[in-house]
């Protein structure tokens, strides 16, 4: 049954340089309808710049990438419609509220109003922010930030949810209710969940389908089982470990990252 | 479309009376200008023939005063890249069009509304226009100066990625537009070359009309002073939105 399932992310041949450097080195993978999809790595590996370039914010190089069957370069409108975004970095308004960030989002993503209020409500209680709606966001804490986030990734509904490191800087209770949250809709709707984390435990927990980027490739892909099995570990994090190595990947990532200070600096 | 202008420019207004201490000391700075350029060279312009010199200041320093909050206000792109909220707006299935347009449109309302704050103080300590009638076109020179030095500071915000560059900006771009723009002196008696430059600054045309509709002077005439202008938020809005919607967040 489960083979059946059509693509709703298809990435062929994905290719991005900066300046020379190549941060995505020709990666082929899917995401089947309905999957909870985790993107593992080591800093520096490459998972955001493929999520900036599924989400439309920056052009590849070559190769291709579908995402609810439009062209992530050709057919951006359509691609944004299907997405839900929790970035690794805030990007809330500070000096706003927190209810006029989940009403300003409702508004960009055309949710009508009638379905709107009751929505922002429902999901504000859900996240627990909802006697704060009114507090501005500077007052908020980072772990509150966080659910604030993925509570207006959700007001639109949407078809993909894309969530880079979402749980960093949370604790327990909150990840565990923000997954319970995920996985409820991942059923009740057929959301496809695409997210990286660094607590690769997570990962085995929740994940149908792991791939895992090391410079630039993908080395693994498959089930956490078909991974545990072919690496003969006992755990997720002990294949990942097995198939990326122990070193400790400062050099490459601050590489990658110095360069991309750099850019910032002098563009 | 509409729904990301209505968005974008909604938000500036909220922003905006939320935050007193920004819309008051950047009503410091004309203010100061104003009285320091009042006292010392109220006297002089007079002897020298020129009249009552507050009439000729106070369009100048309305002007001033919306020149520098929409040059500012348009440059809180730089904010809005460095907090992340511009990725929420680029992330949106809407044309960065609408984003650009509802950025230029709260800037320039919000710049408006300084306007007529220092119009009204100018009321208080002497000031009275020649005409209540030409009033709303007064208003309407007011919102093109908000209107284009919005679009010229999203322009330039679209290609810097931080705050180093802003006084830079500030002193070798807007303060020289401001004193060649006849907003504190005459036009009149300028050299040639630097009477050329001010030929050519959009702002000389605004601070003209506002002179033209608040105390019936005017150097160009009416129909320069609305023409340059609306031609210059034209040119600048089209790079700026070109611009814009090239940022890679």
């Amino acid at each position: 049954m489960e083979k059946t399932k059509a693509d709703i992310i298809k990435v062929t041949n994905l290719v991005k340089r900066f300046n020379g450097f190549t941060a995505v080195d020709n990666i082929s993978f899917s995401v089947k309808k309905s999957e909870i999809f985790a993107f593992l790595g080591p800093n520096g590996a490459g998972k955001t710049t493929t999520i900036r370039i599924l989400t439309t914010l920056l052009k590849q190089t070559d190769g291709s990438a579908f995402v609810n069957g439009y062209d992530v370069s050709k057919d951006k409108n359509n691609v944004r419609k299907s997405l839900g975004i929790v970035f690794q970095d805030p990007s809330l308004d500070d000096d706003l509220t927190a209810y006029e960030n989940m009403e300003f989002h409702g508004i960009l993503y055309s949710v009508q109003s009638n379905i709107r209020k009751p929505r922002i409500e429902q999901l504000l209680r859900f996240v627990g922010l909802w006697e704060r709606k009114d507090d501005l966001v500077k007052k908020y804490s980072g772990g509150m930030k966080r659910r604030l986030e993925i509570a207006r990734s959700l007001i639109h509904h949407p078809k993909i949810m894309f969530l880079d490191e979402p749980t960093i800087g949370l604790d327990p209770q909150t990840r565990k209710n923000i997954w319970d949250y995920l996985k409820k809709l991942n059923k009740k709707e057929g959301m496809t969940i695409f997210f990286t984390t660094h607590y690769i435990e997570e990962a085995e927990k929740v994940a149908d389908t792991v791939a895992i980027i090391d410079n630039g490739s993908i080395i693994q892909h498959g089930t956490p089982l078909k991974l545990k099995k072919e690496t003969r570990s006992s755990s997720l994090e002990d294949a990942f470990l097995k198939l990326t190595g122990r070193s400790i990947r400062e050099e490459e990532g601050s590489r990658l990252e110095n360069m991309r200070l750099r850019r910032r600096v002098w563009r | 479309m509409l729904n990301a202008i209505y968005v974008l420019w909604i938000r500036q207004l909220k922003k905006y009376f939320r935050s007193r201490a920004r819309m008051l000391s950047s009503l410091g700075q004309p203010l100061l200008f104003l009285v320091a350029f009042w006292f010392g060279f109220g006297p002089i312009y007079q002897k020298a023939g020129g009249g009552n010199y507050l009439d000729f200041l106070v369009p100048g320093i309305i002007a001033m005063s919306i020149l520098f909050t929409a040059v500012f206000t348009g440059m809180e792109v730089i904010w809005d890249r460095q907090f992340g909220f511009l990725k929420e707006t680029m992330v949106a299935p809407v044309p960065r069009l609408g984003i650009f347009i509802g950025r230029i449109l709260g800037g320039a309302t919000v710049s408006l509304m300084q306007g007529v704050i220092i119009f009204i103080i100018a009321l208080f300590i002497g000031f009275r226009p020649e005409s209540i009638s030409l009033l709303p076109l007064a208003f309407i020179f007011m919102f093109l100066i908000g209107l284009l030095f919005t679009a010229f500071g999203t322009a330039i915000a679209s290609v810097l990625d931080d705050m180093h560059a802003f006084p830079v900006i500030t002193n070798f771009l807007i303060m020289p537009l401001f004193f060649l723009s006849g907003a504190l002196f005459p036009l009149d008696g300028l050299p040639g070359s630097i009477a050329l430059i001010s030929y050519f600054n959009p702002l000389s045309y605004c601070v003209d009309g506002l002179r033209a509709t608040l105390v019936m002077t005017s150097h160009f005439g009416i129909i320069a002073d609305l023409f340059w202008p609306i031609a210059s938020i034209a040119l600048i809005s089209s790079i700026g939105a070109y611009l814009f919607s090239r940022i890679q967040v």
